[in-house]
């Protein structure tokens, strides 16, 4: 059942890779990634693993040598966050085109201008559409596991997709918190050795990151696309695996008293823990609140969200990233388009919050709830306490 | 890990469009979208072998009688062959034609 400590998230997330007994970590520091990248290296440093350390000069190049390494058939680790993200993203769909699982821990950071190292979701909502199964984790106990549980599902034959976790920069990267650290024995026995589908060696030629002309692109990329829907399957048993060893619930959409709610809320990321007490406090005033919490962002869980809304008149959408110019935040028009073709469709409403690391409170989460209860949100979408 | 020589449906996609015969880049004919194509005038042609030297491609070969040709399964049409034949024996022609 493993030993709970305190300890620095950060420090557990690159922790949790260890007990993978990852390979190859190939990083680059970034602000609040940094204690990932720096604790990832002590760990090759006293070698506490059988890996190698590349020291790269960037992000574009940690996730260009994660790739090659994970061709040749190593386990493999990055982390990187906000502009880090950003400059691999040219390299993102290669990682998920030539389906190499690697594993990488975002620290959810803003992008620039102005500059801003605080926490939302800016960068990695530029990324939902790069192929990588894309997990949120609420707490360190939740990083540390989808860590673990990332690799299971990256190396699952029937999915060879790379996958990233998030996690809350500073929120949840420089907390110390109290959390069961699993023992080597029970990973080990949750994860077997990575055995890849074909790997880069002399004695057994293979291409890999080869050219498509315009009458094979459109086959591969669906071959990508029906891959990355079908890991769905594979994520559920996995979480469904870990819960027996371990005793800890994942579903891609997890509710809290949503069953009779009235109204109810979406987080992704850290703000589901504050969320509930807030849905607590409202209940105690007689309002009936529920939330959902978004586990599972790629491949987007959509019979799951529309399970969890069934019954519900109002979902308040809580958006921590902005998609400029267009319908509202990312996470509301992808729930806006779910739930569009149901007959009893709930009013979908869009609040955009905790940019760049600016606080929200139990009392912001009650207030919002009762204008979206109330219908009095600035319409389309709000930004939620922004002054003027 | 299909040994098949090309898919025809996306089920049939290698993952990662992994491919697992070597060499088999070779058998891409990059000449397709070709617009103009080179025709040898055998009278002009003094078998210098400037054509085959420059071409970018490497797609010019030497026949029997040493007169030249481009393998048009490869050849792009760029031209270059026809511009360095001093002689003037290489026109381009429109592939339509």
């Amino acid at each position: 059942m493993g030993k709970r400590i305190g300890i620095e998230v950060a420090i557990a997330a690159a922790e949790a890779a260890a007990l993978c007994r990852f390979e190859v970590a190939a990083v680059y520091p970034i602000t609040p990634q940094s204690h990932v990248a720096e604790h990832l290296s002590d760990i090759v440093n006293d070698g506490r693993v059988d890996a190698s350390f590349i020291t790269v000069e960037g992000e574009h190049s940690a996730l260009s040598a994660a790739i090659g390494a994970s061709g040749t058939g190593a386990r493999v680790i990055t982390a990187t966050s906000s502009q880090g993200l950003l400059y691999m993203s040219e390299v993102m769909p290669i990682a998920s085109g030539m389906r190499v699982p690697i594993v990488m821990i975002v620290a959810n950071r803003a992008v620039s201008s102005p500059i801003n190292i605080w926490n939302d979701h800016s960068d990695i909502m530029p990324m939902r559409d790069t192929g990588w199964i894309t997990f949120f984790s609420e707490n360190g106990q939740e990083a540390v596991d989808m860590v673990i549980q990332a690799y299971k599902v990256a190396e699952h034959r029937d999915v060879m997709l790379p996958v990233d976790v998030m996690m809350d920069g500073f929120q949840l990267t420089h907390m110390v918190e109290p959390l069961f650290m699993p023992d080597q024995e029970e990973v080990d026995r949750f994860l077997p050795p990575y055995v890849p589908y074909a790997t880069l060696h002399p004695d057994n030629p293979v291409s890999m990151g080869t050219l498509a002309m315009p009458d094979i692109f459109a086959e591969a990329q669906k071959s990508k696309d029906a891959a990355l829907v079908n890991s769905l399957t594979v994520i559920k048993e996995v979480w469904k695996e870990w819960e027996e060893l371990f005793g800890r619930k994942y579903e891609p959409v997890q509710t809290y008293l949503t069953e009779d709610a009235d109204v109810a809320m979406v987080t992704m990321g850290s703000m589901g823990e504050t969320a509930e007490v807030a849905v607590d406090e409202l209940r105690r005033q007689g309002i009936k609140a529920g939330l959902i919490k978004i586990k599972l962002w790629r491949p987007f869980p959509f019979e799951d969200l529309k399970k969890a809304v069934k019954g519900i008149r109002v979902v308040a959408v809580m958006d921590r990233a902005v998609s400029f110019g267009g319908p509202g935040g990312p996470v509301f028009s992808e729930i806006r388009s779910a739930l569009y073709d149901e007959p009893a469709r709930p009013a979908v409403v869009n609040f955009i919050i905790g940019l760049g690391g600016r606080d929200i409170q139990v009392v912001d989460f009650v207030d919002m709830m009762k204008k979206a209860a109330a219908g009095k949100l600035a319409e389309p979408y709000e930004f939620y306490g922004v002054r003027g | 890990m299909s040994d098949k020589k090309w898919p025809e449906t996306w089920q049939e996609i290698n993952p990662g469009c992994m491919v697992f015969r070597p060499g088999s880049s070779a058998e891409y004919h990059t000449g397709s979208w070709r617009a103009k194509r080179p025709l040898w005038d055998k009278v002009k042609c003094i078998k210098c072998g400037l054509c085959y030297i420059y071409c970018p491609e490497g797609c010019i070969t030497e026949d029997a009688d040493g007169f030249f040709e481009a393998n048009l399964n490869y050849c792009k049409g760029c031209g270059i062959c026809a511009k360095e034949c001093w002689t003037g024996a290489i026109a381009m022609a429109d592939e339509e034609e």
